[in-house]
């Protein structure tokens, strides 16, 4: 748990005001990257977001564990998603198979391969490109449900195994294996974008 | 001994460190040697890196001063009954 976070927690707790302005910068920003990329609509995420937002600020006390603020949070707002839903924007529910993940190999021995893009081009820096955003936001949107509330929780926001396991209601297990399946569907994808070129890189 | 296969099956918890020292030891020396899973491994890393932090396409507007008051109510409130 980052030290960060269990010291905004304390002075949230201890109503300082500084602390309520640094805590809505930084969390109406992600609580509506979450939402957009759980629930699909821009009117909704920002909704999600400040009534979030809301419900915290109202229901501090019951936040027991200071250094849980983070997954406390993010559990608020996936129930405010969840009464959101509409289902027509959402990727059908299926389970995605490690086969259907796993790369395709050409040739034997010493010339083993696998068919891939080059990768090479890619910057490290996902905010340095607004079109590498959009696939890899799309290409989260397309994963199915329960794939996409792992990896939002993994590897977006950065929650720890067990803080994705809290928010989400299921083990441990369980989301390392959705995460897997989700980073393997999402470089998938971001494979595909490569080799048709649409990420138009030179 | 681990095949492509089993490493593939478990490349996302051997990222993570969330495996046993040997088995993570056994993938390492696995990768070393295989020029298939070292071209996936990187993929796979780079990709994984690309959505930390992921940021929204389009950026999302000043917060409205309206709302940000009816927050600061609820916070303020909070404090209150928390006594502070
Ligand atoms: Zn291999």
């Amino acid at each position: 748990m980052p030290e960060g976070d269990l010291n905004i927690a304390e002075r949230l707790l201890s109503g300082d005001p500084a602390a309520f302005e640094e805590f809505v910068e930084s969390y109406r920003r992600k609580l509506f990257q979450y939402s957009f990329l759980m629930c699909g609509l821009r009117e909704d995420a920002e909704e999600v977001a400040q009534d979030t937002l809301l419900k915290v600020f109202s229901s501090l006390e019951q936040l027991r564990e200071p250094q849980n603020l983070k997954a406390w949070v993010f559990r608020i707002a996936r129930n405010e998603c969840l009464m959101k839903r509409r289902k027509s924007v959402f990727a059908p529910e299926h389970e995605l198979s490690l086969d259907e993940l796993r790369p395709q190999a050409t040739g034997e021995g010493d010339a083993r391969a696998i068919e891939i893009a080059d990768w090479s081009g890619l910057p490290d820096d996902a905010a340095e490109r607004s079109e590498i955003r959009r696939i890899i936001g799309q290409g989260i949107k397309e994963l199915p449900d329960t794939y996409r509330a792992v990896i939002l929780l993994r590897d977006v926001e950065e929650l720890t195994t067990e803080e994705a396991a809290s928010v989400l209601d299921v083990s441990t297990d369980v989301v390392k294996t959705r995460l897997h399946r989700a980073r393997l569907a999402l470089r998938q994808k971001l494979d595909q974008s490569l080799r048709s070129a649409a990420l138009g890189i030179a | 001994m681990q095949d492509c296969t089993d490493v593939f099956a478990r490349l996302s918890e051997y990222l993570d460190r969330e495996l046993p020292g040997a088995t993570c030891e056994e993938i390492e020396k696995h990768i070393a040697a295989c020029a298939p899973c070292v071209q996936f491994v990187e993929s796979l890393k780079k990709s994984i890196h690309l959505t930390h932090g992921l940021t929204p396409e389009d950026p999302l507007p000043p917060i409205p001063e309206e709302l940000k008051q009816k927050l600061r109510r609820a916070f303020d409130d909070g404090a209150r009954r928390r006594g502070k």
